[in-house]
């Protein structure tokens, strides 16, 4: 399962967001933010603390079930009152979240999130971002491990000298994925495969904005 | 037309390279004076590019000062601040000013230096960067592209002979001689023994390879290194003997130390020079060649 990864901003700048905005209504999320404890409804229920503490008025609080989904109507017909009592929306979801409900209820939005990467949960409550959906996948020639995205500097074409014991040179907590990809390609005896010199990468996958439409028949 | 280091490097000698850093502002005079100090002594400088991701001087800039003052210089590019339309431009530019020796660096995260808040870059790696050289000295760009007046340049790259695992390391090394480097300066060496079974396995390819020499200036920096510098070993008796140095003598026992194990390379032909960096002490580099009974 993916999830959007999500970090609380620091204090002083949800403040400073919501600086001159005095009435607030606060949105959690029951799918990501909900699993990473970043926006489910204990941090939801403490922020509004924090915020009341601080003189703020919390104009009302919820946990929508998934907030990058299309739920306006629903949330509207049961919050809409409370919500338009509200200078702003602070939103506890990742940013999918927040732009989805901005655009959908016509209301200042502001994160309380910064949304780090999407990651695979690989243990309970660990999360590694191993795709960045580039667009243009190099995996089949590096045993089905992304060095674009575990990489560090996205190198293609094995280690950089920063490498040490297996680890990251940002980070002695990271793996090198070129140690990773090296021992996964050893393994499958296809290290031929990482001999092989990678052209200069493609950039052009998809120009950002990504957009994409189902062709019709 | 063969740049001056390159025909040091066919010529069979053992050649001697040593670094320059550029400025942290617009005074060069200290770089000035280094170049000054070591043009006629060693066989090039290299001009770092942003050493440590902290932001300086730029690596051309520093090579063209090298070029002016009557020195051999090797322009560092490293692919972190660059994509390939700026790296090839300032190949043109170098390759336009005569500065025709180019050692390719991925480089260092942004992370490391004193700009942490950057955008890193990392278009190309240094494999590649080196086969856009090759590709640029065609009269081509990297995107096919007929060029008006091709580059000409002798083109390294690095190895960290004692990175661990060693293994993806020297495929990536491969990598870089079939791109087309022709020489290859390595990470610092303390352990001969370590490193002649490296260039047991170098030897087999057609690169000229030179030692990379760190001098040592008190026992706490080779334990530094040792914690901090990746691919970078300083060993147990070496370090003991910096430590038993007289006080105020470290330096002059890291000197004598960097000498005997240049003198010991250059005797026992295990490779085809060295590169001295004297990061920060490259007033003693002559001292060190003295050491070595190189001048």
């Amino acid at each position: 399962m993916i999830r959007s990864i999500t970090q609380q901003k620091p204090t002083e700048e949800i403040e400073r967001l919501l600086k001159g905005m005095d009435r607030i209504f606060v949105i959690g999320c029951g799918t990501c933010t909900t699993l990473t404890r970043t926006g489910g409804v204990e941090q939801v229920a403490a922020m509004a603390e924090s915020l009341s503490a601080k003189g703020k008025v919390i104009t009302g609080t919820t946990v929508v079930p998934v907030a990058c989904d299309n739920l306006a109507s629903d949330i509207l017909s049961e919050f809409g009152a409370r919500m338009n009592q509200a200078d702003v929306l602070l939103v506890m979801s990742c940013a999918y979240g927040v732009q989805t409900l901005g655009s959908q209820l016509g209301q200042m939005v502001v994160p309380a999130q910064n949304t780090l990467f999407i990651g695979k949960e690989n243990a309970a409550g660990q999360f590694n971002e191993i795709c960045t959906q580039c667009g243009t996948c190099v995996i089949g020639e590096t045993g089905g491990i992304c060095p674009v995205t575990a990489c560090h500097k996205g190198l293609v074409n094995g280690p950089c000298g920063g490498t040490n014991n297996g680890k990251c040179e940002i980070d002695s907590n990271k793996d090198c994925v070129w140690t990773l990809i090296y021992k996964r390609l050893k393994e499958l005896d296809r290290l031929d495969s990482m001999r092989s010199y990678k052209k200069p990468r493609n950039h052009l996958g998809e120009p950002s904005p990504g957009k994409f439409l189902i062709p019709e028949n | 037309m063969p740049s001056a280091f390159k025909k040091a490097l066919d010529s069979g000698k053992f050649v001697v390279t040593s670094e320059v850093a550029p400025s942290k502002g617009t005074n060069l005079e200290k770089m000035a004076h280094h170049v000054e100090l070591l043009k006629d002594k060693v066989d090039a400088m290299n001009v770092t590019d942003h050493q440590s991701s902290v932001m300086r001087f730029p690596s051309l800039g520093g090579a063209l000062l090298v070029k002016e003052k009557g020195g051999e210089p090797i322009l560092q590019m490293t692919c972190r601040d660059r994509n390939r339309l700026a790296l090839q431009a300032d190949l043109m530019f170098a390759a336009s000013r005569g500065i025709n020796n180019v050692l390719c660096l991925t480089g260092d995260s942004v992370m490391l230096g004193d700009h942490k808040e950057a955008k890193a870059v990392f278009d190309l790696d240094s494999s590649q960067l080196v086969a856009a050289v090759r590709t640029m000295e065609r009269g081509k760009d990297m995107a096919g592209n007929d060029l008006d007046g091709a580059v000409k340049f002798c083109a390294g790259a690095i190895v960290t002979p004692e990175a661990n695992p060693i293994e993806p390391q020297l495929i990536k090394f491969e990598k870089k001689i079939e791109a087309g480097a022709e020489f290859i300066q390595t990470q610092a060496v303390y352990d001969i023994d370590n490193f002649k079974k490296f260039m047991d396995y170098a030897r087999q390819f057609d690169v000229k390879i030179l030692a990379g020499i760190i001098l040592l200036t008190s026992a706490g920096m080779a334990r530094f290194m040792n914690k901090n510098v990746a691919g970078v070993m300083v060993p147990q008796n070496l370090i003991d003997e910096m430590a038993a140095a007289p006080k105020g003598g470290a330096l002059k026992k890291g000197i004598e130390i960097t000498g005997r194990m240049i003198a010991q390379i250059k005797d026992e032909k295990l490779c085809d020079g060295v590169h001295i960096m004297a990061i920060g002490k490259e007033e003693v580099v002559p001292d060190i060649m003295s050491a070595a009974g190189l001048i």
